[in-house]
């Protein structure tokens, strides 16, 4: 939340307490995925060979983090999952073998079956006409509804 | 050996505090163990080990005049020595004393069972009282010692140590399979975190090897074979054929001066030449040549033969054989240090292939007054000042997916102090570091990092994602997250910070020496807190990166240690050994020979008159593989009898 | 002539005709006929990586299966990502119970139950262990000789790790192959980098942007053009030119060719007209330099 104040604009919620450390997801994310977040030393190499990198507001490894201390509210806004090109760059290096593109497909499992985002591709016709049809499948399982 | 006829059995029993009281009820123990067979008492005390609990029990056993004891306390690894000398000073010889462990075995697994555990923990005493019932009793022999060391790989760890025994008045035998002493320190610039010079601390000692009238050094050698045990190994140690005659050589060089042929050296890393007859550098101690028979002109195609004519000496002896020798030893020190894990597994970094990306060795090679570039940091590729390098952490380490698991303990210290000595190397050079976490936990290092990072040696935490070659740059893709954001650093050179891994060699070592290895090939200690030092073999010691990865001045502390134990052994005349070992019942023994095979200590062997199978008792370690390999039941462990075991069997059933 | 089931796959139908064409021409001067699975269908072209999403993988196992039907035990493939997933969904239902149980009911209404035996292979893996390379150069002879191609393996022919054609992250056998062509494969450091794969549907910036560092990478190495064995690399890595060029004026366009128009090159078949109309970046003056060496 941006709040004002005297010409300065700050955020007015900085500091994680206690009562938010929810590590319930976490676990619901390695469920689904069958990574163990846990496991996660943020050495960063995910990220570090993450293609999509520079265009993602969160860094994989920050998810990763963000996840472990249960900031679903963060990981849901963030638009990294949907950023996320499922190149597996990240789980085939990461020294500790949690499967981070497996954890991210996890995430985007979790908003689109909570609806709470509507995820659409709106693809026009023009755009259906220029697309493979590879492109128009791969990004409706990976990213719409 | 039969137990006397008259059975009188002392049970001792210990609170150890609250961990045994607080969950058995004693008292309930001590009227079950009264009413035993042959128990003559049974009491108890807080603490059995302590001084007043040894009294307890010295007192007792003339008191009743007690024949056997069972003491029920901890585990017998930990007491049973002490209660077996009290015994002793008691008067009672100390094998008929046994230990049942109610603590471990009972009280700890049990806390929230007190009533069963109670139950359990008697069956537990009413077995050791079955047993010690036959228990014997047994005296020490005692066996001659050698006192002589051997000590395997000439790196810091393994000098040290032989300095160490020859200092305190004992002859040692120090093999190195490579034409010199010296190991990797040779190869470094300068040290952590004092920066003083390696060769400068290194090549005093090199030299007081070389000239010690108790050490006898055996460069370019392996052992190839051994047998025996503490205080009496038989050694077989191959000198390797060099090519020369070392014994008229006079290191004078004219032959490295003249020969033609030129090849990548390995003390260089690869990046600097040597002659195809030579030592691996200048102050090398032997200060003796060797020939390199796969690139010498002479050894491939018969032609040559420069050197020969040029030495004065006439030491060139291209016919000469290896030679085997044996030496008698009392003690061995295992000191075969270290090797880098190769960057060729890394294929995200080039997988070794790009030539300015290279292992931190190498680097240390560029800094090295004495090195190919005479101190210059240049780079491999055009032997350009590189203004910028890139030091990678971990590299291979700390990856228990695809690589090593644990920490290399080092290169956190290293690679700080090569960005620190290549800053002072190059004008306006920029070092940066990509770390996960920074391990200085030795004395000064942490102040040494300091030092580092206030000269402007940046730090960046994130591991590195790839590293590729773009035209003359190495490009580097890393991340910082403390900031979140990738990072990406157009380098001129990469130094790639190698787990260290055990020599690999070890495992041909392992099979001739015996001992044994973690998985990762790291010689294991006999106990990683009480002993580590030793092994599981008596009179072999470690000492050094063998062991597992550690800098010089742990190094150093450990191969002292190590030459502490073995002049420690030395200082004895004989050696007693553990009556508690096994014979053979001679007229049941068929000679079958199964059991010769069963035993992993070479203990046994077969007397070919007699047909019967005869024990070594200084190699048995009584551990009684070859009493379930006997087919007869002729081999018969003292005091661990087939017929105690099952009569300790018979309590539970 | 050894024949070979072959699935197409959604846009080898669609627009990568010429990936299949060229692909059949190829093949056939090496001995190989294509025949297609008769009822194939799409495989989901993305391999599911949730655990909880058992029936995304019955798409694939239909295929699978299908092969088993028409008695093969080896599927063949162009594409990377059918290869892949094709690939991944088998190991799945072999290698986990607990799938395998799932999608064995799913498919009850099957004629045969399939009995996780078909082997999926792909057109690398053909020729580098079925042709054998060495066979292929002394076919090919001088062939390319003076070209230079940027092999661009993309993810999903390497990766997840133990899947893919080769080594994952120090692969070999695309170089090889252009090798084997009789061109010079150029040490290209964004070959397995991702084109940003299907991104590209609704984050068309972002691909170009990738589009211009892979194409920017093989220009720096030299190349002459880009090797694809993908059609979504394919478009990508082509088509996405577009928008890169119009973002940065300083782009410049370079070819991207699939493999098998490569291997008709260098085997001395003709680039039959129609296959440059898929193309965006021009490819009439690389093909005639490739013409001219075959
Ligand atoms: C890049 C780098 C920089 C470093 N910088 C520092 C520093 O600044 N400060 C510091 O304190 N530490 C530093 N170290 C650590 C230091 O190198 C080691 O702590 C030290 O060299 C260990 O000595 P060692 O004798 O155990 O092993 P080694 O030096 O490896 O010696 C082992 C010897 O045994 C021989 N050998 C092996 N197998 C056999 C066999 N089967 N038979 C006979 N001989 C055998 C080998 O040839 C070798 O000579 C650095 C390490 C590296 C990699
Ligand atoms: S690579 Fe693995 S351990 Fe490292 S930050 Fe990413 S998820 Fe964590
Ligand atoms: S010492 Fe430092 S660089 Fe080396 S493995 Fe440990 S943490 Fe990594």
């Amino acid at each position: 939340m941006l709040k004002e104040k005297g010409g300065l604009s700050y955020n007015t919620k900085m500091e994680i307490e206690t009562m938010d450390i929810k590590s319930e997801f976490a676990e619901r994310i390695s469920e689904i995925s069958g990574a163990n977040l846990f496991k996660c030393y943020q050495c960063g190499k995910c990220s570090a060979g993450c293609p999509m990198a520079e265009s993602m507001d969160i860094l994989p490894n920050q998810i990763v983090r963000l996840a472990q201390l249960g900031q679903w509210d963060e990981i849901q806004n963030s638009n990294t999952p949907w950023i996320c090109a499922a190149c597996l760059a990240c789980s085939v290096r990461c020294p500790r073998g949690i499967q981070i593109a497996e954890a991210i497909e996890a995430v985007r499992q979790i908003c689109l079956r909570n609806r709470n985002s509507e995820r659409r591709l709106g693809l026009s016709d023009e755009q259906i006409k220029e697309l493979p049809p590879i492109a128009i499948i791969s990004a409706y399982r990976k990213i719409a509804e | 050996m039969k137990g006397s006829p008259i059975k009188k059995i002392g049970v001792l029993i210990c609170h150890c505090g609250k961990n045994i009281a607080g969950t058995l009820d004693i008292p309930e123990l001590i009227r079950g163990a009264a009413a035993l067979p042959d128990v003559a008492f049974a009491g108890d005390y807080k603490y059995m080990c302590s001084q007043p609990g040894q009294e307890l029990l010295k007192e007792k056993i003339k008191e009743f005049g007690l024949n056997s004891v069972v003491v029920a306390a901890c585990t017998p690894n930990l007491h049973e020595p002490t209660f077996r000398k009290a015994a002793a000073e008691a008067g009672l010889n100390p094998y008929c004393v046994e230990m049942a462990n109610i603590r471990e075995q009972c009280a700890w697994v049990h806390q929230n069972n007190g009533h069963s555990a109670t139950e359990k923990a008697l069956q537990i005493i009413a077995m050791m009282v079955k047993k010690v019932a036959q228990n014997s009793p047994l005296f020490e022999a005692s066996i001659p010692i050698v006192k002589r060391a051997l000590i395997i790989g000439g790196g810091i760890a393994g000098m040290q140590a032989a300095l160490d025994i020859a200092d305190a008045g004992y002859e040692a035998i120090l093999v190195e399979r490579e034409p010199s002493i010296g190991g990797h320190m040779a190869q470094l610039s300068e040290t952590f975190p004092t920066l003083d010079c390696a060769q400068c601390i290194l090549t005093p000692k090199m030299v007081s090897i070389g000239s010690h009238p108790r050490i006898r050094l055996l460069a370019y050698s392996e052992v190839r074979g051994l047998e025996g045990y503490v205080g009496n190994f038989k050694v077989k140690i191959e000198r390797k054929s060099s090519g020369v005659d070392w014994d008229k050589c006079t290191g004078c060089g004219i032959c490295m001066e003249k020969c033609p042929t030129k090849v990548p050296g390995e003390f260089d890393r690869g990046l600097g030449k040597r002659k195809a007859i030579y030592t691996p550098f200048p102050q090398a101690v032997p200060n003796k040549p060797v020939i390199d028979k796969a690139n010498c002109l002479y050894y491939k195609k018969g032609v040559c033969r420069i050197c020969e004519k040029n030495c004065e000496a006439r030491a060139i002896n291209f016919q000469q054989e290896p030679q085997i020798i044996e030496e008698d030893v009392g003690a061995i020190v295992v000191a075969t240090g270290y090797d880098l894990y190769s960057t060729e597994n890394l294929g995200e970094y080039g997988a070794g292939e790009i030539p300015d990306v290279i292992d931190s060795l190498a680097f240390e090679r560029l800094l090295s007054a004495s090195g190919p570039t005479s101190g210059e940091v240049r780079r491999p590729s055009d032997g350009k000042i590189p203004k910028s390098v890139v030091f990678i952490h971990c590299a291979g380490s700390r990856d228990p997916e695809k690589h090593k698991p644990y920490c290399s303990r080092i290169c956190c210290m290293y690679s700080t102090k090569q960005a620190l000595l290549y800053k002072h190397a190059v004008h306006g050079g920029q070092p940066y570091l990509f770390y996960i976490d920074i391990r200085s936990g030795g004395k000064n290092y942490e102040e040494f990092v300091e030092r580092a990072q206030s000269e402007g040696v940046i730090y960046t935490r994130g591991k590195v994602g790839r590293v590729y070659q773009e035209g003359d740059k190495v490009i580097v893709q890393g991340v910082d997250t403390l900031l979140g954001k990738p990072m990406k650093i157009e380098a001129d050179m990469v130094v790639l910070a190698m787990a260290m891994q055990p020599q690999l060699t070890t495992p041909e070592l392992r099979r001739i020496l015996k001992i044994t290895t973690d998985i990762h090939g790291f010689w294991t200690e006999a106990h990683p807190k009480m002993n580590p030092l030793g092994t599981t073999t008596r009179g072999i010691y470690l000492a050094g990166c063998g062991q597992a990865p550690r800098d010089i001045p742990d190094t150093v502390s450990q191969a002292s240690g190590a030459a502490g134990k073995v002049i420690g052994l030395f200082s004895q005349n004989e050696l007693p050994l553990d009556p508690m070992t096994v014979y053979v019942e001679e007229d049941l023994c068929a000679g079958c020979g199964l059991c010769v095979a069963a035993c992993s200590y070479e203990a046994r062997s077969l007397d070919p008159q007699k047909r019967i199978v005869l024990v070594n008792a200084a190699l048995c370690q009584g551990c009684g593989a070859c009493m379930i390999a006997c087919p007869n039941g002729a081999t018969i462990h003292k005091n661990f009898s087939r017929k105690q075991i099952l009569n300790m069997v018979d309590v539970l059933t | 002539m050894t024949k070979l089931l072959y699935y197409p796959g959604c846009t080898l139908k669609a627009d990568a005709q010429h990936f299949e064409e060229s692909a059949m021409c190829a093949l056939k001067e090496l001995g190989f006929e294509l025949q297609e699975l008769e009822r194939w269908n799409c495989c989901g072209t993305v391999f599911s990586l949730a655990t909880d999403n058992t029936m995304f993988h019955l798409a694939p196992l239909r295929n699978l299966l299908r092969t088993r039907e028409e008695g093969g035990d080896k599927l063949f493939t162009l594409c990377s990502m059918c290869y892949n997933t094709l690939k991944r969904a088998n190991k799945l239902f072999n290698e986990d119970p607990e799938k395998n149980d799932k999608v064995r009911k799913a498919m009850y209404e099957e004629a045969i139950a399939y009995d996780g035996k078909t082997q999926t292979l792909h057109l690398l893996s053909l020729l580098r262990d079925e042709v054998g390379f060495d066979t292929l150069k002394n076919k090919i002879g001088k062939g390319l000789n003076g070209i230079k191609l940027a092999p661009y393996y993309g993810c999903m022919l390497l990766r997840p790790d133990g899947l893919g054609v080769d080594n994952m992250e120090h692969p070999r056998v695309f170089e090889d192959l252009i090798r084997a062509m009789g061109a010079e494969a150029a040490d290209f450091p964004f070959r397995a980098e991702c084109c940003g794969s299907y991104q590209t549907a609704q984050q068309p910036e972002i691909v170009a942007e990738r589009t211009r560092l892979i194409i920017g990478s093989a220009r720096k190495c030299g190349a002459d053009a880009v090797a694809v064995s993908c059609p979504l690399c394919a478009f990508n890595l082509d088509q996405r030119q577009a928008i890169a060029a119009r973002l940065h004026s300083d782009f410049e366009l370079m070819p991207v060719l699939y493999i098998t128009e490569c291997l008709c090159l260098a085997l001395g078949i003709e680039f039959k007209e129609p296959w440059k109309a898929f193309h965006y970046a021009p490819v009439d003056a690389v093909i005639r330099k490739m013409e001219k060496k075959a």
